[in-house]
């Protein structure tokens, strides 16, 4: 994968899109995409977090696993911090900005297990990613994500309204939309190498 | 299916493969079942992976509930799960390391599996140890069935032939549609077997056997 921070970003948002090519983060993506509001919402929640997760693993990962070479501890270091972080994220808005919470209030601890916060601290360890490069694709992937799911919110609003066959209402015309923007989402492989 | 006591060992075994299957019925642990489901091989390593750390984990959890205080339940069911799953990526990392290769970081995120903690939280928490290994069996199997259904229509319409372990199953002269390899080819698929299932229940029962839940 290409190093410089422009293909990381473009990367994360749109070729290696988390939900339509990667399929991290599938739940929430299928859970509150029913509406614009919550989505916008969950979306928010998730870039603030994943962010914030990126740095933190990182530091942890090459500040204390590397020297003390226990990188084997890998997988219960990274959810303990991410469960340890979301808590502390939420404990502190509570207390110190009130509207943040309130918007972000029930998506958060639906964050500790989504896939994409550990999956991006491994996708940082596993490609080598330096500093700069973890908080740089740190918020690219999350916007990826709020993307999609902002495009999968307006679409499922339309389709509320519409005829669909009564085996595929719900869930499973839902995959068959995503489907289709996936195959879109395709178009944009080949614009990075 | 044949009519069984709901409060019979052979329930909690026979339930995570039809009544409450764990892809199909409740919709959990979506990551990996799409995005490893692209052949048979990787549909198994995945369904043994997710099996192991199930069955290690609804034992422990079940075996300590008595001690555990409620209040941390949540931070010690992380724990006991993430260290079974690095035990089974250890393992794969030692003995088969092209299946390692293959699945990549979707063995680590086991750990995030809903599946996994779902039954932690929901069964083993609350039910003697013969109970929660039933159930995990059960369940476990209940996975790798989904994932290989899903995997061999993948993989057959994908490549147009089906392989296992190296061995050809079945092969088929017909144009290889790539599209079913890569991602739209996964949600497409589940698109429709949800659509299916959904529409056999309809038919079925009068009454659901399972809701699904989003």
């Amino acid at each position: 994968m290409s190093t410089s921070l422009f293909a990381i970003i473009i990367g994360a948002i749109f070729v290696n899109n988390f939900i339509l090519t990667r399929f991290l983060g599938l739940c929430p993506f299928f859970g509150v995409s029913k509406k614009t509001k919550p989505a916008i919402g969950m979306g928010l929640a998730v870039i603030f977090v994943v962010t914030m997760a990126s740095v933190v693993t990182w530091l942890v990962y090459n500040l204390v696993l590397v020297p003390l070479h226990i990188q084997y501890l890998q997988i219960i270091v990274f959810i303990l911090v991410i469960a340890t972080l979301v808590q502390f994220v939420e404990l502190f808005l509570k207390r110190y900005n009130l509207f943040l919470y309130k918007a972000l209030g029930i998506y958060l601890p639906l964050i500790t297990t989504n896939c994409i916060v550990l999956g991006i601290a491994l996708l940082n360890v596993q490609e080598g990613y330096s500093f700069i490069q973890a908080l740089v694709f740190g918020i690219a992937g999350p916007v990826g994500f709020a993307l999609a799911l902002l495009l999968m919110s307006g679409i499922r609003e339309r389709l509320e309204l519409s005829k669909v066959p009564k085996a595929f209402q719900g869930l499973p015309i839902a995959f068959i939309v995503a489907s289709l923007m996936s195959m879109a989402f395709l178009a944009f492989s080949g614009i990075i190498q | 299916m044949k009519r069984m006591t709901k409060q019979g060992n052979w329930w909690e075994l026979a339930k995570g493969l039809f009544a409450e299957n764990p892809v199909f019925c409740i919709v959990l642990g979506l990551c990996p079942t799409l995005a490893i489901s692209t052949s048979l091989d990787n549909a198994l390593g995945m369904g043994a992976a997710a099996t192991f750390v199930l069955l290690g984990s609804n034992i422990f959890i079940s075996a300590i509930r008595n001690k555990t205080p409620d209040k941390i339940r949540i931070p010690i069911f992380i724990v006991v799960i993430a260290s079974f799953v690095t035990i089974v990526s250890l393992l794969m990392q030692a003995f088969t390391p092209a299946l390692n290769k293959a699945l990549g970081i979707y063995v680590p995120l086991i750990v995030v599996n809903c599946i996994i903690f779902g039954r932690a939280e929901a069964f083993a928490f609350k039910n003697n140890v013969i109970k929660s290994t039933l159930d995990a069996i059960g369940m476990g199997i209940g996975f790798t069935l989904s994932l290989l259904l899903i995997s061999s229509i993948r993989e057959f319409l994908g490549t147009g032939a089906l392989k296992l372990i190296g061995i050809t199953l079945i092969s088929a002269p017909i144009e290889p549609a790539m599209v079913f390899i890569l991602a739209p080819g996964a949600l497409l698929v589940m698109g429709l077997l949800l659509g299916l299932f959904a529409h056999l229940r309809n038919r079925k029962y009068e009454k659901t056997c399972c809701e699904v839940k989003g």
